[in-house]
């Protein structure tokens, strides 16, 4: 029953760094500029590089012989746990910032907090990611400051991401029994506990962008039970793609 | 003796051009993909009792260390895994050359390439030798020695600057001289540069663009 809790949690943290890794590499040969063509595919590289660790360890807690890529490229919809959040389409490049300075204002607590974890595995990756997740803060946030205090366009685009946005955002934060499991083990802090955090970061940056704190009047739910939206679907197509049509491939 | 199986990693230079050199079979062969620090007590030594031949030589100790500590960074390749920190300790385990090697990211593409070079230094210096990844504790650019920070500057790579990692910097810039003309009058044009350990900068003095290994 423990075992089935740090399994399902650590996949679900997994999946969340795997989809976003997977949506930010999409960008690449398509940004603004040089140097963001640089910067995207250098945090999906982290983020991709943090889902490897991390399946990797489900594979062993669940110890049937499965593999990272078993995880990552051969599971179903409905078996990938990650929050809505990360699979939502790109948008624009404010859309992009923005998820990215979310996701990562989240993480950024979690990893603090775990990197004390009574969970050797997950201390030791989580010590090595807040020091990564540090820095796609700072840049997305430079970003969202720069576009939201920025031209009358790039201001309303901001806006818009924010409206966008927010109905995904609370999705994080819900505890359910695998959180309640890790709580109790020591081995993950409570995501209701890092939304003073995250809501101080965000506050922070959006003060200087001049951005309203969005107030969602509903919430986006699901991902977790492995309940997603539209665009998972495509997302998988592109994703799945090499192992489907050749199983097994290997470099 | 040695036991490689795959002759031609012996044949080459223990520099691999590109991050992803094919393993027969994929690349997930490398021994040690469980990410634990090392083991209390799991170090160089036989085990009591053990056969007296097996015990390890301070001198082939040395001489691993020495081997692996040669191999230089795929990526910067004017500072060897020692210069970096990034080899953490080498061990005659059992007869066998143990080498442990951090990465600097976690999704840095020359992992793979960095622990086959180290594999194959050891098997060229004539030892039976596995690599193990380790990630804890994790890897922090303090690590980088003073030896491996002059030789980043004179590559024309800014060393790292400490505590410029920081979430509550925001747009705060870390002074980083021009490894160039010496110059503080630098500015970041873009916080990830061409591999992941870099940052882009530009000098405001002589205009020369370089790289800026970034705090962690």
């Amino acid at each position: 029953m423990a075992k089935d809790a740090l399994l399902a949690f650590v996949v679900r943290l997994a999946d969340d760094h795997l989809i976003l890794g997977h949506r930010l590499s999409e960008w690449c040969g398509h940004a603004p500029m040089l140097e963001e063509d640089l910067a995207m595919p250098n945090m999906a590289l982290d983020l991709i590089g943090q889902a490897r660790a991390l399946y990797q360890y489900a594979a062993d807690i669940e110890g049937r012989g499965r593999t990272e890529d078993d995880f990552a490229y051969l599971r179903r919809e409905r078996e990938y746990t990650n929050c809505l959040m990360v699979e939502r389409p790109n948008g624009d490049f404010a859309h992009t910032m923005l998820r990215q300075l979310t996701f990562a204002a989240f993480m950024e607590p979690m990893w603090r907090a775990m990197a004390t974890s009574k969970d050797e595995t997950l201390a030791g990756i989580a010590a090595k990611a807040v020091k990564e997740v540090a820095y796609h803060i700072r840049h997305a946030g430079e970003w969202v400051i720069r576009l939201g205090d920025g031209t009358e366009e790039s201001s309303a685009r901001m806006k818009q991401a924010v409206e966008d946005l927010a109905p995904y955002v609370d999705e994080v934060f819900d505890a359910d029994d695998v959180t309640r499991a890790m709580v109790e083990a020591g081995i993950a802090p409570d995501p209701a506990a890092l939304r003073q955090s995250f809501d101080r970061t965000m506050a922070t940056i959006f003060a200087e962008a001049f951005l309203d704190m969005p107030t969602a009047p509903f919430a986006q739910r699901g991902g977790r039970d492995g309940r997603h939206g539209e665009a998972m679907g495509y997302l998988l197509a592109d994703l799945q793609y090499m192992q489907r049509t050749f199983p097994g491939a290997v470099w | 003796m040695v036991s490689d199986t795959r002759p031609e990693l012996r044949d080459s230079a223990p520099l691999w051009a590109a991050a992803h050199l094919p393993r027969e079979g994929g690349d997930h062969a490398v021994s040690a993909t469980r990410l634990i620090s090392p083991l209390a007590g799991e170090m160089g030594g036989s085990p009591e009792g053990g056969n007296v031949e097996s015990y390890p030589s301070p001198d082939a100790q040395r001489r691993a260390y020495a081997a692996a500590a040669a191999v230089l960074d795929p990526e910067v390749p004017c500072v060897t895994v020692a210069d970096l920190g990034i080899l953490r300790s080498v061990d005659i385990i059992d007869g066998v050359a143990v080498a442990k090697v951090t990465p600097t990211y976690s999704g840095c593409p020359a992992v793979l390439a960095i622990e086959l070079a180290v594999e194959s230094a050891l098997l060229d210096a004539g030892f039976e030798a596995r690599v193990e990844r380790v990630i804890s504790p994790a890897w922090t650019t303090d690590w980088i020695t003073d030896e491996g920070r002059e030789k980043l500057k004179a590559y024309g790579i800014a060393p790292p600057v400490n505590g410029s990692n920081s979430i509550r910097s925001l747009f705060g810039e870390t002074v980083v001289a021009c490894p160039q003309c010496g110059s503080p009058e630098t500015e970041r044009v873009s916080e990830f540069g061409s591999t992941a350990c870099k940052a882009l900068y530009r000098c405001t003095s002589c205009r020369e663009p370089f790289d800026y290994f970034k705090c962690i």
